[in-house]
C-alpha cells in the first residue's frame, strides 16, 4: 500500500461534532491537515443510534449504525472521534457478524453491502499509527506547564461488548507527554459525566461534574482535556465548583501543539474561557 | 405476602409478593441480555462504584435480586432503569463480570414494549424527542430536541440559564444539520410501540 492511501482515512463525525462540538471537529480537521492526515467525510451519514435509540428500538438503533457502515467506500478504515458513536458502529458491526439474516436484509433494504471486515477506529488510534515519535518531531509549540487531567468518560474502553477490541487506556497521556504535557492522573479520570441526565436531571449531575473538577484541581490540574465532546459539555454547563478548570477537547490540544493560529475560533465556544490558562503558560498570545 | 430476608439485604425495601412470581423472567431477560444475571452473589460491587445510586430506587443489585425473585412488575415500573445512563461502571466492577448496564438495556426496552407505567416519564419523553429528530433529520438537532422536550415536559423556566448560555455562544445551531436521503432514514423507523409523532 502506498504511503498516501494510508493516509486516507472515512471519517464520521456524529451529530454532536458536526453542532455543538464544532470547536473539537475544527480542531480535528486542523490537526489532521497539520499532518498530511486525510480525514474524507463519509457522505450522507446518520446519527450512529444514540442512546435513545437503543433505548426505544434495539433494531432501530442497528439498522441507523449499519447504514452508516453501508457508505463507507472501500479500502480506507472508518474514523470516529465521539467514544458513543465509536462504540455503536463497532457494536453494529459485531452483532451483524453474528447475525447474517439481518445483514442480509439490511443490504437489501439499502442496496448497498455492508463491509463486516472494515476497521473502525478513533482518531487517537490514528496518531498511534502515525508514530508518536514522527507526531512530537512535528509539534511547533511544546506544552510546557500543561498539567492536564486525562478525562476519557465511561465510554472509551469500558463497554464489555467491545471487551475484546482495541482499548484506548492510556493513549491520551502518551500523545499529550509526547508533545510537552504533564498528565495528571490522580483525578477521577473515568467517572462518567452524567450523558443525557444532564438534560433531564440537572440537579443529580451537578454534584457529580462538581466532584470530577474538585477532583482534577485537588490534584494540581490546570485543565482537564476530554476525549468525547458530551463530556466536555456536560464538564462545562453542569459545574457550580469553586474552581472552575477550563475543559479542552483533546483535537484542541493537539492542534494547538502543532502550531494551529486559529485557536480562537475553537475557542470563544468554551463556557468557561481556556484562554487564562494557555496564557499564563505564553502557549497562545 | 411474606418478605424475604435476601430482599431486604438486597436494598429492596417493598414486600415481595411470593404468590406472584413470573418464573421465567429472570431467564427472559438472561436470554435477551446475554447475561448471567444468576451469578450475582449480592456484593454490591455494582452498587458502591454506580454514580446515579443515590437517584435511583433500587441499586442495581437490587434489580437482579428483584429479577430473580420474579418481580415482572416492581422491576419494569422501577426509576432505576431510566436512571441508568449506560456508563458501565457497574458492568467493569462486577467481579462475576455481569454486564449490569445491558440488563438495564433490556430492561427499558421491555418496559415500553409492555406497556407499564414508566417511573420517570420525563426521561422518556426525552428519548422519544431525540428519536423524533432522527425520523426527520436523519441526525440530532439539539436545540429542537430541547424546545420540544421542555414542551412535553413544561418545563420552559427550568434550566433556561444554561440554555441561554449555550445559545450565546452559538453552541446550539439554528437549524438542524439533515441527511439527504430521508427516505432511506424513514424506511428504518418500524418500532410498532411508539405513537406517531
Amino acid at each position: 500500500m502506498s504511503q498516501a492511501s494510508q493516509m486516507d482515512f472515512s471519517y464520521f463525525p456524529g451529530c454532536s461534532l458536526a453542532t455543538t462540538a464544532a470547536e473539537s471537529n475544527l480542531s480535528m480537521m486542523k490537526s489532521a491537515r497539520l499532518l498530511g492526515l486525510n480525514l474524507i467525510e463519509l457522505e450522507d451519514w446518520n446519527c450512529c443510534g444514540s442512546s435513545s435509540a437503543s433505548t426505544m428500538c434495539k433494531n432501530l438503533a442497528l439498522a441507523m449504525a449499519a447504514r452508516n457502515l453501508s457508505l463507507v467506500p472501500a479500502g480506507r478504515p472508518l474514523v470516529a472521534m465521539c467514544p458513543r458513536c465509536l462504540h455503536y458502529l463497532r457494536s453494529a458491526q459485531i452483532c451483524l457478524k453474528n447475525d447474517p439474516d439481518t445483514l442480509k436484509n439490511l443490504e437489501e433494504q439499502f442496496g448497498r453491502p455492508i463491509n463486516l471486515d472494515l476497521e473502525i477506529i478513533h482518531f487517537m488510534e490514528v496518531l498511534v499509527r502515525y508514530g508518536l515519535d514522527r507526531l512530537g518531531e512535528k509539534a511547533q509549540r511544546r506544552l510546557k506547564g500543561l498539567k492536564f487531567v486525562p478525562y476519557y468518560g465511561c465510554t472509551l474502553f469500558r463497554p464489555p461488548r467491545l471487551a475484546r477490541q482495541r482499548y484506548f487506556q492510556g493513549e491520551m497521556e502518551n500523545i499529550l507527554a509526547k508533545l510537552g504535557a504533564e498528565a495528571v492522573t490522580t483525578a477521577l479520570s473515568y467517572r462518567c459525566c452524567g450523558s443525557f441526565l444532564s438534560a433531564t436531571d440537572p440537579e443529580v449531575v451537578t454534584p457529580l461534574v462538581n466532584e470530577i473538577i474538585d477532583s482534577a484541581a485537588a490534584a494540581k490540574a490546570n485543565c482537564l482535556v476530554t476525549a468525547c465532546a458530551m463530556c466536555q459539555l456536560n464538564l462545562e454547563i453542569r459545574c457550580t465548583a469553586k474552581t472552575r478548570l477550563p475543559i479542552f477537547h483533546f483535537s484542541e490540544i493537539l492542534a494547538l501543539a502543532l502550531g494551529a493560529k486559529d485557536y480562537e475560533t475553537w475557542f470563544v465556544r468554551h463556557l468557561v474561557d481556556p484562554r487564562p490558562v494557555l496564557q499564563n503558560l505564553a502557549l497562545v498570545a | 405476602m411474606a418478605r424475604s430476608q435476601l430482599a431486604v439485604s438486597a436494598g429492596i425495601k417493598t414486600g415481595i409478593d411470593m404468590d406472584r412470581q413470573d418464573r421465567f423472567l429472570a431467564d427472559e431477560v438472561m436470554a435477551r441480555s446475554g447475561a448471567n444475571l444468576r451469578a450475582c452473589y449480592q456484593c454490591r460491587a455494582c452498587a458502591s462504584g454506580c454514580p446515579f445510586v443515590a437517584a435511583m430506587d433500587y441499586p442495581p443489585n437490587a434489580v437482579l435480586r428483584l429479577l430473580i425473585y420474579g418481580q415482572r412488575q416492581e422491576v419494569l415500573r422501577c426509576g432505576t432503569i431510566w436512571v441508568c445512563v449506560g456508563c458501565h461502571t457497574c458492568s467493569s466492577q462486577c467481579p462475576m463480570a455481569i454486564d449490569l448496564a445491558a440488563v438495564m438495556d433490556t430492561l427499558r426496552l421491555m418496559a415500553v414494549e409492555e406497556g407499564v407505567a414508566i417511573a420517570k416519564p420525563h426521561i422518556l419523553d426525552f428519548h422519544e424527542e431525540v428519536l423524533r429528530s432522527l425520523e426527520r433529520y436523519g441526525r440530532a438537532h439539539k436545540l429542537g430536541i430541547m424546545l420540544r422536550y421542555k414542551m412535553a415536559t413544561s418545563s420552559w423556566l427550568k434550566d433556561l440559564d444554561v440554555g441561554l448560555k449555550m445559545l450565546s455562544k452559538r453552541k446550539l445551531d439554528l437549524w438542524p444539520s439533515k441527511v439527504k436521503d430521508i427516505k432511506e432514514i424513514d424506511g428504518l423507523f418500524q418500532c410498532y410501540w411508539r405513537k406517531a409523532s
